[in-house]
C-alpha cells in the first residue's frame, strides 16, 4: 500500500527478480514486504497473510527454492532472487503432481493454507525426494492447517515422493 | 463423464481453483475506488468514555471518513444497537468500553498508512471503571455491571424467544431444566459424585481473519462482501441497523478461509458499512490477527456436576451448574447456555435432573459460537465424570456408557423420542479401533521405564438448531446442465460438492454438468445459517426437493408433449424412458420451448419445527451421536503426553462423500487435540497476553497422533437427504475427555481443568508421590 497519508516522500528502490521464471523489475519502498509486493504489485494472491508473525506458513513462497514466510521478508532482500509462487506451479500440460495429490487425497478443506503447504512440500521433495514421516513432520511443522487436514497432507506428500 | 452419485467420493468442485491459488478470498478482492478501514480499540477492560475528539484525525490527508459515537447516535438513519439475541452491541462504543479491544472509533482512508495515522490522532478520554473478570465475581451481589440496561431485540430467533437477561445483574441467561425429582433421585442413589471441571476461553484461529468490503450507493442500497457463515442473518441485522428493507441489502460471500463458528452473526460488517456510508465510497476492512482475538472467542466455563448412581452403575440423578463466561456482549451466548444445559446429562438416560446453565457477562472479549457449541463444555464434565464414576465402582468405562447410553426410542431430557441413535455403534467401533479390550494385557506387558500407556473413551449427543429454514432453487438449462442456487457458505466443509451430488443423483446427471453458484443474497434464496452442522441435512434436503421438482416438471412436459401417461414415464441415468423410446433431457427442453433455449426452475424448501410430523416435540430436527477413543503415552518423570492414536466415530446417517466425512472427522479431531492439550487465551487483569499465533499455539503436523482413524457410522435419518445427517461438530466434542480419560488410565491422575498440559500432569503425579 503506498503511503498517501504520510507527508514525507518515501524513496523507492528498483529491484529485479525472477518471479515464476519471468524476469521482473519492480519499484518498492524499503519497508515493503515480499508478500505485499507479490499480492499487490503482481496480483499473485495465492499466498495469504495469516499470522503476520512468521509462524503459520500461509504466506510461504519459495526464494531461490527455499521456503520463506513472505510476510516477514523485505522485498528489497529478494533483489536478484528467484521467487516461486503457487501460481507458477505446473505447466501448460497440467498441474504439479503435489497439486494433483492434494486433490486426490483431500489434503485441503478451506484452502487458505494450501498454497503454503504445497510450496513447502515442493521444497522438501526437491531437497529430499524420499522423506521419512519424521522428516515430513519436521519440515512442515511451520505450516498450520486449521481445518486439520494433516493426515491427508502426509498421505499426499508420501504418494508423490513414492513416485519421485 | 461420470454420473453423480451418493456414497462415492468425487473430486471436490472447489479444489482446482484452491490448489492453483486462484480462489478469491475476501482479502484478495479489490472493488474500484475502495478505501481502507481501521478500527481504534479500547485499551481498558472497562471504562467510561468521557470525551472523544476526532477532529485532528479527520484532517489527515487521505482520510475519507471517521466514525465515532457522535456519528451513530445523531443519525436518524442509524439504529446504533444490534445483536443476534439482545441488542447490547453498538457499531462503536457509546457510553462505555466493555472489554480490551472493544471498537471505539473507525477510520477509512485512501491508504492503510493514512488510516493508521488518523487513528493515532483520535483523542479519547477514559475514566477507568472496576472490571468484572470472572463469572463468580460477576454474579456477586453489588458487582460492577457490564450493562446497566439491555435493549431487547424486536425480532429474534424462535428458539430463544423466552430467554431474557436479568436486569440489574450480570446474568445474561439462566437456562433451567428440571426432570423427575432431584432430592428423591439422590436419596435413591448408592453413591454420589461431585466434581468441578473448568475449561478456558479459546479462539477459532481460522487462518483467514474477519474481513469485509462495504459499499453504499446514493439512495441507501448497501452491498457487502463479507466473511460470514450466515449472510442472511447479517443482511437482517444490517437492514435493522441502517433502517432499510432487507431487499436493499446485498451480502456476497466468497470462499471462506475457515469459519468453525467464529464467523456467524455480524462482526466487522456494521463498522464497514458505517464507514462506507460516510465516505461515500467502498471501504475494505481486514482485521489483523490480534483483532480477531478481540472479536470472538469460545466460552470459558466452570461446571459443577453432582451425580447419583446405583452400585451397578445406573445413573439416577444429576444436579449441574454450568457457568459460561460470555464476555462483554451476549452475541449468541444465550443459545450456547441452552445447548450446554440440554446436554449436561450427556447421551445418557438420567431420570432425575436439575440443570442450571448460566451465561454471564464479564469485561472480556465476547464469546460466541465455536464448533461444538456449548456441548464441548458440557461434555468435558459429563465424560470426565463418567470415568471417575466407573473407576470408583470398578466398572469398565465402556460398559458403564453402554449401560446408560441412549438407544433408539429413548426419551431425551426434553421428554421427546430419539430416532436414529447410533451411539452404541460409535462406541463399539472406536473401542475396536484402539483395541480397548487389550488394554489390561498391554499394561501388564509394558516395560518398566517411565512411559505409561493408557486408553480413554468419550461420547456425546448434540442437537442442531431447530426450528430453521433452508430454501434452494435449481435451474435446468437448455443443455440439461444444472445451476444450484443455495445460500450455504463454502468454508472448507465441501458443501458445494455435497449439494451437487444430491441434485445430480436425483436427476441422474454428471457432476461436471452442475454449477453451484456463489452465495449472494440478491440471487440465492433464504438459508438461516451455515453452522450447527446443518447444511447437508437442511440445504441438502432443499436441493433434493428442488431437483425432484425439476423431475416432476419434466414428467409433466413429456406427458403433455408426447402423449404418454405420467405413470408410464420413468427416469434413469439422466434419461427419460417411455414405453417406446428413450429421451434426453435436452430433447424435452427443446420440445417444451420450441428452440434451444428456456429454463426450468425447481423450488425446494425445508422448514423444521419444534414439533415433528407426528406432532411430537422436536427440540432438534435430528440428533448427532459420536464417540472418540484416545491412546496415549505419558512420561511419569515429566508429565509429557504423546498421542499414539485417536479414533473418531460419528453417526453420519449416510456418507454422501466418504472422503468428505473422513476429512470432517479427522479435522475435528485435530482441532479437538489443540483444545484438549494446549489452546488457551491467557488474561492478565482483562488484558489478553497471547493474542497472536506465536503465543497462542495451534496444533501442527508434529502434534498429530501417528494414526487418526475416522469412522463414519451410517444409521439413516428418517428425514435427511438419502438418510444423511450433519457431521461438522460431533467429532470434536469427545476429544478432550477421551484424552483426559486415557491419561487417567495411564498414570492414575485426573485432570479436571483444560488444557491437559504436561506440567499439570507432572504436578498431579508429584502430589501423588507426596512431593508437593
Amino acid at each position: 500500500m503506498s503511503g498517501a497519508g504520510a507527508s514525507a516522500k518515501v524513496m523507492k528502490k528498483t529491484i529485479s527478480l525472477r518471479v515464476n521464471g519471468v524476469q521482473r523489475s519492480l519499484e518498492v519502498e524499503p519497508r515493503t514486504m515480499l508478500l505485499d509486493m507479490v499480492r499487490e504489485q503482481l496480483g499473485l494472491t495465492g499466498a495469504k497473510l495469516g499470522c503476520d508473525m512468521q509462524v503459520c506458513g500461509a504466506c510461504t513462497l519459495l526464494l531461490d527454492g527455499k521456503p520463506v514466510s513472505a510476510c516477514s521478508v523485505l522485498a528489497v532482500d529478494a533483489d536478484g532472487a528467484a521467487v516461486q509462487t503457487i501460481e507458477g506451479l505446473g505447466d501448460k500440460y497440467g498441474l504439479h503432481p503435489l497439486q494433483e495429490a492434494f486433490m486426490e487425497f483431500g489434503a485441503l478443506q478451506c484452502g487458505y493454507c494450501t498454497s503454503g503447504f504445497v510450496l513447502t512440500a515442493k521444497a522438501l521433495l526437491d531437497e529430499c525426494p524420499k522423506p521419512s514421516d519424521e522428516q515430513i513432520r519436521d519440515y512442515l511443522a511451520g505450516n498450520f492447517c486449521r481445518c486439520g487436514c494433516y493426515q491427508e497432507i502426509m498421505q499426499a506428500i508420501k504418494a508423490v515422493s513414492g513416485k519421485a | 463423464m461420470e454420473l453423480a452419485d451418493i456414497g462415492k467420493t468425487f473430486r471436490r468442485l472447489d479444489y482446482e481453483t484452491k490448489v492453483t491459488g486462484k480462489a478469491q478470498y475476501l482479502a484478495d478482492m479489490i472493488v474500484p475506488g475502495m478505501g481502507h478501514g481501521k478500527i481504534l480499540r479500547s485499551p481498558y477492560p472497562h471504562a467510561r468514555i468521557k470525551k472523544i475528539d476526532a477532529a485532528k484525525a479527520a484532517r489527515v490527508a487521505g482520510v475519507m471518513a471517521v466514525i465515532t459515537r457522535d456519528d451513530i447516535l445523531h443519525d436518524a438513519g442509524i439504529e446504533p444497537y444490534y445483536g443476534p439475541v439482545f441488542k447490547d452491541q453498538t457499531i462503536v462504543a457509546v457510553e462505555k468500553v466493555r472489554h480490551v479491544g472493544d471498537p471505539v472509533a473507525a477510520v477509512a482512508a485512501l491508504s492503510i498508512d493514512a488510516a493508521e495515522e488518523a487513528l493515532r490522532l483520535i483523542e479519547v478520554e477514559y475514566e477507568e471503571l472496576p472490571a468484572v473478570l470472572d463469572v463468580h465475581q460477576a454474579l456477586k451481589p453489588g458487582a460492577t455491571l457490564v450493562h446497566e440496561s439491555i435493549k431487547l431485540p424486536t425480532s429474534g430467533f424462535a428458539d430463544l424467544a423466552e430467554i431474557k437477561p436479568v436486569e440489574g445483574t450480570n446474568l445474561c441467561t439462566h437456562f433451567k431444566l428440571n426432570r423427575g425429582n432431584i432430592e428423591r433421585g439422590f436419596a435413591e442413589s448408592d453413591r454420589i459424585f461431585e466434581d468441578t471441571f473448568t475449561l478456558p476461553a479459546t479462539q477459532h484461529s481460522f487462518l483467514e481473519t474477519h474481513a469485509c468490503i462495504a459499499s453504499v450507493e446514493p439512495g441507501g442500497r448497501i452491498t457487502v462482501w463479507a466473511t460470514t457463515q450466515n449472510p442472511f442473518v447479517v443482511r437482517t441485522q444490517l437492514a435493522n441497523i441502517f433502517k432499510v428493507p432487507v431487499a436493499k441489502v446485498r451480502v456476497i460471500v466468497p470462499y471462506l478461509g475457515g469459519g468453525y463458528g467464529g464467523k456467524v452473526y455480524p462482526k466487522v460488517e456494521p463498522i464497514a458499512v458505517a464507514l462506507a456510508q460516510k465516505a461515500g465510497r467502498p471501504v475494505r476492512l481486514v482485521l489483523s490477527r490480534e483483532e480477531v482475538f478481540y472479536t470472538i472467542t469460545k466460552h470459558a466455563a466452570v461446571i459443577r456436576m453432582k451425580t447419583g448412581v446405583k452400585n451397578d452403575g445406573t445413573l439416577v440423578a444429576r444436579e449441574c451448574e454450568i457457568h459460561l463466561d460470555t464476555g462483554a456482549y451476549a452475541e449468541i451466548g444465550p443459545r450456547v447456555a441452552k445447548k450446554s444445559g440440554y446436554t449436561a446429562a450427556g447421551p445418557y438416560r438420567i431420570p432425575n435432573l436439575k440443570i442450571d446453565s448460566y451465561s454471564v457477562y464479564t469485561n472480556k472479549p465476547p464469546a460466541g459460537a465455536f464448533r461444538g457449541f456449548g456441548v464441548s463444555q458440557s461434555a468435558w464434565a459429563v465424560e470426565s465424570q463418567m470415568d471417575i464414576i466407573a473407576a470408583a465402582l470398578n466398572m469398565d468405562p465402556l460398559a458403564i456408557r453402554l449401560k446408560n447410553g441412549y438407544v433408539n426410542g429413548d426419551k431425551f431430557v426434553t421428554e421427546e423420542t430419539l430416532h436414529s441413535v447410533g451411539l452404541k455403534e460409535c462406541l463399539d467401533e472406536v473401542s475396536k479401533s484402539i483395541g480397548w479390550g487389550d488394554r489390561d494385557a498391554e499394561k501388564k506387558a509394558s516395560k518398566g521405564d517411565s512411559v505409561r500407556r493408557g486408553k480413554g473413551l468419550a461420547c456425546m449427543i448434540k442437537a442442531t438448531i431447530t426450528p430453521s429454514v433452508s430454501c434452494a432453487v435449481v435451474k435446468m438449462n437448455e443443455d440439461a446442465s444444472l445451476s444450484i442456487y443455495a445460500g450455504t457458505v463454502e468454508m472448507g466443509q465441501g458443501s458445494e460438492t455435497t449439494l451437487a451430488q444430491i441434485a445430480g443423483k436425483e436427476l441422474g446427471i454428471p457432476l461436471q454438468t452442475i454449477q453451484v453458484l456463489g452465495v449472494d443474497t440478491d440471487v440465492v434464496p433464504y438459508d438461516l445459517t451455515t453452522s450447527s452442522s446443518r447444511s447437508t441435512f437442511h440445504m441438502g434436503k432443499a436441493v433434493q426437493l428442488a431437483a425432484q421438482d425439476i423431475v416432476r416438471q419434466l414428467k409433466q412436459i413429456v406427458a403433455k408433449e408426447y402423449g404418454v401417461p405420467e405413470d408410464k414415464i420413468s427416469f434413469a441415468d439422466g434419461k427419460i424412458r417411455l414405453p417406446e423410446t428413450v429421451l434426453d433431457y435436452s430433447e424435452v427442453m427443446f420440445k417444451r420451448f420450441g428452440m434451444q433455449g428456456g429454463t426450468l426452475v425447481g423450488d425446494g424448501q425445508l422448514k423444521t419445527s419444534v414439533k415433528d410430523e407426528f406432532g411430537e416435540k422436536s427440540t432438534s430436527a435430528f440428533w448427532f451421536l459420536a464417540a472418540g477413543a484416545a491412546e496415549v503415552e505419558v512420561d511419569v518423570e515429566t508429565g509429557k503426553i504423546r498421542l499414539v492414536k485417536y479414533a473418531s466415530a460419528v453417526d453420519v446417517g449416510k456418507a454422501i462423500s466418504p472422503l468428505g466425512c473422513r476429512q470432517q472427522l479427522a479435522g475435528a479431531a485435530i482441532t479437538g487435540i489443540g483444545q484438549a492439550m494446549f489452546e488457551e487465551i491467557a488474561y492478565d487483569n482483562g488484558q489478553l497476553i497471547n493474542p497472536n499465533l506465536v503465543d497462542y499455539v495451534l496444533p501442527s503436523l508434529g502434534d498429530m497422533p501417528a494414526v487418526i482413524d475416522p469412522i463414519a457410522i451410517e444409521i439413516p435419518d428418517r428425514n435427511g437427504p438419502f438418510g444423511a445427517k450433519g457431521i461438522g461438530e460431533s467429532g470434536l466434542i469427545p476429544v478432550a475427555p477421551a484424552i483426559a480419560n486415557a491419561v487417567f488410565d495411564a498414570v492414575g491422575v485426573r485432570i479436571k481443568d483444560l488444557p491437559i498440559k504436561a506440567e499439570k500432569i507432572y504436578l498431579a503425579l508429584e502430589a501423588v508421590r507426596g512431593k508437593v
